[in-house]
């Protein structure tokens, strides 16, 4: 059992929904960064998303590029990314972090090295974006081999004929994308999501979690009473874009969580 | 060779879209079941005779095919050595050989019932061939190209809207062809019910590549016969520029089981790749990796982050290049060198005053392999390259480098 899987069970048993951020490790710096990292848990962060930055992230909209350009600029690297991770685990041992990133970082450095460097810095599962399940020997499968959860991508474009497949080597907890298109674009609805999970239910018992498009307190609630949890990313990005103070920030978070607690 | 089927190299890519351990489909799942259903249509069109019928009335009366393979004599007598013949490309409708693989992608995103075009350009070309095709057919189209390259290529920029195409200039990265790719795979992504990415490469995820290289394909598939007619052999060594490396793997590609016949395939070596990866050749200064939908050469840092190439051709301007030539470098078929922007600025001021012929600068870097290889071989050696486009949209950049002041002609 993961430290995921530990946490929907304790959810599942509180009557209470998921609350996911997203940030990307080492936005605006290192230092900062772990800071906010490490404030995500008391302001109600139920897991943690630890963006790895890429040059080329195809699927994410103008801020968490921007996002991703300024940790680069700023030295960052795969191995700074597991650095941050395990500086974390220092103070928590029970929430999770999900890696999320493209694949040529985790290619570069050999999979088989990079596993074992992740489970060791205290990572719990993986989400990247440019393996479909068509790609599943390269990560998906020496992933889970090792003990890591490979959280799949599900979208509007997964039709019930596809379905299957992907859920099939999928742990942890299903990502569905709200809407067709990037990060921190089109704002998701929940007349539209709600449906959606119901059709993924039927197919799986891990739990449904909703990203995309998610960027207030109301609509964290709105997205997470219609499934299992929700996930907020660019619109927590946006804030640290602005140069937010840290306090500033975690408090956002909190109300983000406290909207998906109240689902 | 040509019938030994086990030992053929034109049998791929396998079912996985893999060339060897290159190609694949590396997509978000959102793209995926769209990159399914184009390899389903793309198998059902491959073997329709209604679909190659109407390529061809194109091909013949649209684009004007075949091109001519030209015996370059002036420039044969100049280099004294091998015999050197062009494929004529650059003198189809929009001038490159870009729009062959065009009309292949835009009739089958008609037959898909897709309405909306999207299109990545380098230098302009293939955002031409698009919008050309998509005006011909009333679809719209939206071409995206890197900011720097809006820039550098600008009459293509003027032509692509004369052809109603709307262009968005893309500013991410340092707004080259690698960036704008990635916004049309955004674009895609958040339009991908109605939209038909027409890639202009062979890369991408499977079954561009070789969807790519069969719509090429005919330029190798017309030098046999023109080569049959003109000297009644094959060529000994084909020689092509590579950015991404369509026009390459057009010619080269029906020749793959032809043993005796040399490929070489010349990428854009910028200011020179020792230099400080101030190039764009992939398989030279770069190793394995992913990016755009497949595994191939990339330019990347020891992080795996991949890196801006540096070329004075905004076409050969790529990081990567296709799964297909770098399967076919690793187990040696194809041989691939490099060529600096002087060499190739050389080998376009000779082109046009041997030959009257003024070259883009892609094949440029071809022609000035051609120059460095023709004088070292015997006179009844044949060398075919692939002129695969022509110099106008080059001229500004051409003259900057020179010194020369447009507008100036005193």
């Amino acid at each position: 059992m993961t430290r995921i899987d530990a946490k929907f069970a304790d959810l599942k048993a509180a009557g209470k929904k998921a609350f996911v951020s997203y940030v990307m490790a080492g936005d605006p710096d290192f230092d900062t960064s772990l800071e906010i990292v490490k404030g995500l848990p008391g302001a109600g962060v139920d897991i943690i998303e630890l963006g790895l930055p890429f040059t080329d992230p195809m699927a994410d909209g103008p801020t968490i590029q921007l996002a991703g350009q300024r940790s680069l600029e700023g030295g960052m690297t795969l191995q700074r990314t597991l650095d941050l991770a395990r500086a974390f685990r220092e103070t928590d041992d029970t929430t999770p972090i999900v890696l999320m990133g493209y694949y040529n970082p985790i290619y570069s450095r050999g999979v088989d090295k990079f596993l074992v460097d992740a489970k060791e810095a205290g990572i719990d599962g993986l989400i990247v974006v440019d393996l479909p399940p068509e790609e599943d020997s390269e990560l998906c499968i020496p992933a889970q081999a090792a003990g890591l959860n490979f959280i799949r991508l599900a979208t509007p474009t997964t039709d019930d004929k596809r379905l299957p497949r992907v859920l099939q080597n999928t742990s942890g907890f299903v990502y569905y994308v709200s809407i067709t298109g990037i990060t921190g674009s089109a704002e998701a609805e929940a007349t539209d999501v709600g449906p959606e999970v119901a059709r993924i239910k039927s197919q799986t018992d891990l739990p449904i979690i909703v990203g995309f498009g998610i960027n207030t307190p109301e609509k964290s609630r709105a997205i997470a009473s219609v499934a299992d949890g929700a996930v907020v990313g660019s619109a927590i990005v946006a804030k640290i874009a602005k140069g937010d103070s840290v306090t500033e920030i975690l408090t956002f978070v909190k109300s983000l969580a406290d909207g998906a607690h109240s689902a | 060779m040509a019938n030994d089927l086990f030992n053929s190299f034109m049998t791929g890519p396998d079912e996985q879209g893999r060339f060897g351990d290159f190609g694949g489909r590396f997509v978000s799942e959102t793209l995926m079941p769209l990159i399914l259903s184009l390899e389903e249509e793309y198998e059902k069109a491959k073997t329709d005779d209604s679909f190659w019928a109407e390529m061809n009335d194109l091909w013949t009366h649209y684009v004007g095919r075949p091109s001519p393979l030209y015996f370059a004599e002036r420039l044969t007598d100049h280099l004294g050595g091998a015999k050197v013949y062009m494929k004529r490309d650059e003198l189809n409708h929009t001038g490159a050989h870009k729009i062959n693989n065009v009309l292949g992608q835009i009739i089958l995103a008609r037959r898909m019932g897709k309405t909306r075009i999207i299109a990545e350009t380098g230098a302009g070309q293939h955002g031409v061939a698009t919008a050309t095709v998509c005006a011909k057919f009333g679809l719209k189209c939206v071409v995206y190209m890197g900011a720097h390259d809006v820039e550098r290529q600008a009459p293509n920029v003027f032509r692509m809207r004369l052809l109603g195409a709307e262009v968005v200039p893309v500013t991410s990265g340092r707004g080259t062809l690698k960036d704008a790719m990635n916004d049309a795979l955004r674009d895609w992504v958040t339009n991908v019910r109605d939209t038909f990415y027409c890639i202009g490469t062979v890369a991408g995820p499977h079954p561009y590549p070789a969807m790519v290289r069969d719509f090429q394909a005919i330029i190798g598939k017309e030098v046999r016969e023109q080569m049959d007619a003109a000297e009644g052999r094959l060529p000994d060594t084909l020689v092509a520029a590579i950015g991404g490396g369509s026009n390459a793997m057009g010619l080269f590609f029906p020749f793959l089981d032809d043993k005796d016949v040399n490929i070489i395939g010349v990428e854009a070596g910028g200011k020179g790749v020792n230099a400080k990866m101030e190039h764009c050749a992939s398989l030279t200064g770069g190793r394995p990796g992913v990016l755009h939908g497949n595994r191939t050469y990339l330019l990347q840092d020891d992080d795996g982050q991949i890196l801006e190439g540096f070329s004075i051709s905004a076409g050969l301007d790529y990081p990567g290049i296709g799964p297909e030539h770098a399967w076919l470098h690793e187990i040696g078929r194809a041989k691939y060198v490099s060529i600096t922007d002087v060499e190739a600025l050389e080998a376009f001021q000779l082109c046009c005053t041997l030959e009257g012929i003024i070259p883009a600068l892609e094949p440029s870097h071809a022609l000035a392999h051609v120059m460095k290889l023709a004088p070292t071989l015997p006179k009844d050696h044949i060398i075919c390259m692939n002129m695969c486009g022509r110099g106008d949209k080059d001229i500004f950049t051409v003259a900057k480098a020179l010194g020369f002041e447009m507008g100036n002609f005193g």
